[in-house]
């Protein structure tokens, strides 16, 4: 086999480990809404650019909790969250504040996702 | 805090120090952070904290320095993001006009066979080079601003594919353009593929354009439905000396404001007509066809058509709560909710796109070890073909747009679904339980007959009868008996039998210690006199209920079993009516079957579904209705609080269980229910205790909502094994698994022509949905 083949391969293998530890062994942050800011807890921000950040949200259960979503990317898929559990379905228009309020009565981790389901974030209710 | 931005409209303005007096007194209020008046669009535009002030705050700040204000809600944000998208899909057209055609013309003097009859500066490849920068970093820019962001947060999509596949096919060309001689130096003849990169973002803007007009479609229902709302409302104010009709908007309309609706105008709230009768459209909120009549006393609906008479009403319910705004809020609420079929969806859509990354580094390496010479040019369209056929995008739309496309259609037909995993499971139901009465019945009971039994023939009752001077006939003392002592109950029978008294004019007497027992009737001691009561004791204990009353209380009727019999074979139900534990009399009451209960059975079992009712009547009686509407299967004598066990034992039977109620009575057996569905309106409890909600009351929508659950699970169904289908068939066929069999090998130009359309074969699959009947 040439050179050139073996080296390909060695490097197909390092890209393809690579990719399975860059996108699937990630380590979630999390951040949670008590902790966020402090003498404002219950509210919590989230930017919407490429995904949510933080991705990963802790809220308390039976207590009402302010998400603020604020999306900076003009990608169309992002310009919905959907928080499926809750029922609630809204639009993000872009560089506006969106408040949803929701008020958690089961423990739990919960998804939520842009309209079409790519990009993802979990309310952890604690 | 808890900042918000509102845009309330503001009346009396004329000048520019109008706006300037109304900025100043709203920038005063505490908690106000900006506002902007406009005094062409007679608006303002304010931003302030919510927890410190009041929306009110700022009309009375306004009041305050001599003009009006009231919000002008959200209409405007709803304008402006229609504004927005409209601008969006503008410039993307404008984008995919530009890709297409400049990549159209790369393709041309670059495409083997049609090359040679191109302008010869067409196959310039420093042209081609700047023919396809503009289409990779101007067109295609919105694939890096999503790519980049997102693999900051290592996390990838569709567009981070097309960033993937595209660069490596620019970047490649680039080189072949500018440094020709490194490519021949590694053996490769020096061809770019310009055309390639540009048709690819040309075609997938072309599919996201179509997506984007397609995909509106799905939520027009719901666009209907607040479109329906009415903008303002004629409402009675009093002034000084007079009574004046002025138009007010819709948010202004308090509950008491009493409101004149003209012929062919809408009804703004929801309210009870307090002058006037008219026949109203209610079509556009419960789904039914034919106008109603309406008279004093009874309710209106907002939102629907006044359409012969004059009226005036008074407004019980406005804003957030009037049915409208119910059915919205439900509505919206279904369309968010995920149904149960996704959850294998949201597995593979996590993985899907690293998983499609790692295949395409796969075939690059796959093909250049083992694919015939040129090697690397096989491996590299090979790998750009995977990252641009793989459409996660079809996937994730797949449920969504069918869901919110049922779900509207339901609303339309006056059938609302709570959620998509209450339109999931209603497509498996296969025995539907119908309460009789109010469900199957009209539940407006009359009373048909009045007996009375011989053995009290010589009682004579001392009735102080205000109303009527003439003697009272033995029948009439017998309603007038029933009549006092169920004028406390609350049951539709007990209805009928005070009405049939009213209707005599007979005035009924006061009840003492009235007692209700469940599931037999009532009991109570009522002021009579009797020949064989001792002195001093005029007061008699009278029960009316059911058989299983006089069983309970030991009163004999077998003297008369033949009557009652006769008379529950007709369909009526029979109460008895016992003085001092004799049995008096017989009332016996009948409830009218709807209209379309026979055929909203018939629907039912056309569609193999077995049909079982289910009533507190006796077996007889019970027969006697189920007869009339084809029911075979019926559950007689079933106390309230039985209903529910009776609906699980159904359920052990491995039936799938839609219980029919009203919602109120029978909630515990529509929740016990695989699928309870209400007979009630938009505002009623019910809605909270049932999955599906019929507000035009129409026997018939039961069927229809179960045709309605099982055509969105087809078409989810079908858009899954699209969107699956589609990638597992054709990932495949891009790595090249076909080559060694049949020299087939997809060119990714190819790859995003078929990209582009799964997208949108979904999408309108679910709108076909749309134009099926149910």
């Amino acid at each position: 086999m040439n050179t050139d083949k073996i080296l390909v391969m060695i490097f197909g293998l390092i890209g393809i480990v690579l990719t399975y530890w860059f996108f699937l062994m990630k380590k979630e942050r999390e951040v949670s809404a008590e902790s966020l800011r402090a003498g404002k807890a219950g509210e919590i921000d989230i930017k919407v650019s490429g995904g949510y950040s933080p991705e990963v949200i802790s809220i308390p259960k039976g207590k009402m909790t302010k998400i603020n979503f604020l999306r900076t990317d003009s990608t169309d898929c992002l310009s919905e969250v959907v928080l499926s559990d809750f029922k609630i379905r809204k639009q993000l228009p872009l560089n506006q504040r969106v408040t949803i309020e929701i008020t958690p009565q089961k423990e739990g981790e919960f998804l939520f996702a842009c309209g079409m389901n790519m990009y993802h974030g979990k309310l952890k209710v604690v | 805090m808890a900042e918000v931005k509102k845009t309330f409209s503001i009346k009396g303005m004329h000048c520019a120090s109008c706006v300037r007096v109304i900025e100043k007194s709203l920038s005063k209020t505490p908690g106000v952070s900006s506002s902007v008046v406009n005094l062409a669009t007679e608006q303002a535009s304010v931003t302030y904290d919510s927890e410190k002030v009041t929306d009110d705050d700022l009309i009375s700040a306004v009041a305050n320095v001599g003009y009006k204000a009231g919000l002008a809600k959200e209409l405007e944000n709803d304008d402006e993001q229609k504004i927005e998208k409209e601008k969006e899909l503008k410039n993307l057209r404008n984008k995919v006009i530009v890709s297409l055609g400049l990549g159209l013309l790369i393709l041309w003097g670059s495409f083997p066979g049609i090359t040679s009859t191109a302008p010869l500066f067409l196959k310039n490849f420093w042209i081609q080079l700047l023919l396809a920068t503009p289409v990779q970093f101007w067109a295609g820019a919105g694939f890096y601003r999503a790519t980049i962001p997102a693999l900051k947060h290592r996390t990838a999509n569709m567009d981070t594919l097309v960033a993937i596949g595209t660069s490596v096919a620019y970047g490649y060309s680039a080189i072949v353009a500018i440094f020709p001689q490194i490519i021949q130096r590694i053996g490769v003849k020096p061809e770019p593929y310009f055309d390639v990169a540009a048709i690819i973002i040309g075609l997938i803007l072309l599919g996201r354009y179509f997506e984007a007009k397609v995909k509106a479609g799905t939520s027009e229902a719901i666009k209907k439905l607040i479109g329906l709302q009415a903008k303002t409302a004629r409402v009675l104010r009093q002034t000084k000396d007079k009574l004046l009709e002025v138009d007010v908007p819709i948010e202004e309309v308090q509950i008491g404001d009493v409101i004149r609706v003209r012929p062919g105008e809408k009804i703004p709230v929801d309210g009870e007509i307090l002058e006037g009768d008219s026949s109203i459209d209610e079509s556009m909120v419960t789904g039914e066809s034919i106008p109603k009549d309406k008279q004093k006393g009874d309710t209106v609906i907002g939102a629907t058509i006044n359409k012969t008479g004059t009226f005036l009403y008074k407004a019980t319910k406005v804003g957030a709560d009037t049915m409208l705004s119910q059915i919205i809020k439900l509505v919206q609420e279904a369309q968010a909710s995920k149904a149960p079929i996704q959850k294998l969806v949201d597995l593979i859509s996590s993985y899907f796109v690293p998983i499609v990354i790692i295949l395409s580094i796969a075939t690059f390496v796959v093909w250049y070890v083992l694919g015939p010479t040129p090697a690397f040019l096989f491996a590299m369209l090979s790998s750009i073909a995977v990252l641009i056929i793989a459409c996660p995008c079809a996937m994730g739309l797949a449920t969504p747009t069918a869901i919110m496309v049922g779900t509207g259609k339901g609303a339309e037909h006056g059938i609302l679904i709570k959620d998509a995993q209450s339109l999931e499971i209603a497509h498996k139901i296969n025995t539907v339980i119908f309460d009789k009465t109010g469900t199957l019945t009209k539940g407006k009971p009359e009373v048909t007959d009045i007996i009375s039994v011989t053995e009290i023939s010589n009682f004579q009752f001392q009735i102080s009868n205000k109303t009527r001077k003439s003697k009272l006939s033995k029948e009439e003392i017998i309603l007038w008996l029933a009549a006092s002592i169920e004028k406390g109950s609350e049951h539709s029978l007990a209805e009928a039998i005070v009405k049939a008294a009213e209707q005599r004019k007979l005035a009924l007497s006061k009840v003492e210690e009235f007692k209700a027992i469940a599931g037999h009737g009532v009991s109570g001691i009522l002021n009579t006199k009797h020949p064989a009561s001792p002195a001093g004791r005029p007061k008699s204990k009278i029960l009316l209920g059911n058989r299983k009353l006089l069983e309970k209380e030991n009163i004999n009727y077998s003297s008369i079993v033949q009557t009652i019999e006769l008379l529950e074979s007709e369909g009526k139900t029979v109460m008895f009516l016992a003085v001092d534990k004799k049995l008096t009399g017989l009332i016996a009451v009948a409830d009218t079957v709807k209209d379309t209960a026979h055929e909203g059975v018939q629907a039912l079992q056309k569609m193999n579904i077995e049909t079982v009712m289910i009533t507190g009547d006796n077996p007889r009686t019970a027969k006697a209705i189920a007869a009339q509407v084809g029911i075979k299967r019926v559950l007689a004598e079933v106390l309230p609080d039985q209903k529910e066990t009776e609906v699980r034992k159904i359920q052990a039977e491995g039936k799938r269980v839609a219980m029919v109620g009203d919602g109120i009575n029978d909630a515990p057996a529509l929740a016990a229910a695989d699928i309870g569905i209400a007979m009630g309106t938009g505002t009623d409890v019910a809605i909270e205790a049932a999955d599906i909600t019929l507000i035009n009351k129409d026997i018939k929508s039961v069927a229809q909502a179960i045709n309605l659950s099982k055509k969105t699970m087809r078409t989810i169904k079908l858009n899954l094994f699209w969107a699956f289908g589609y990638n597992v068939s054709l990932i495949p066929i891009a790595m090249g698994v076909l080559y060694p069999f049949f020299g087939i090998l997809l060119n990714p130009i190819f790859a995003s022509v078929a990209m582009a359309t799964s997208s949108i074969s979904v999408v309108s699959n679910s709108l076909l949905l749309k134009r099926q009947r149910i």
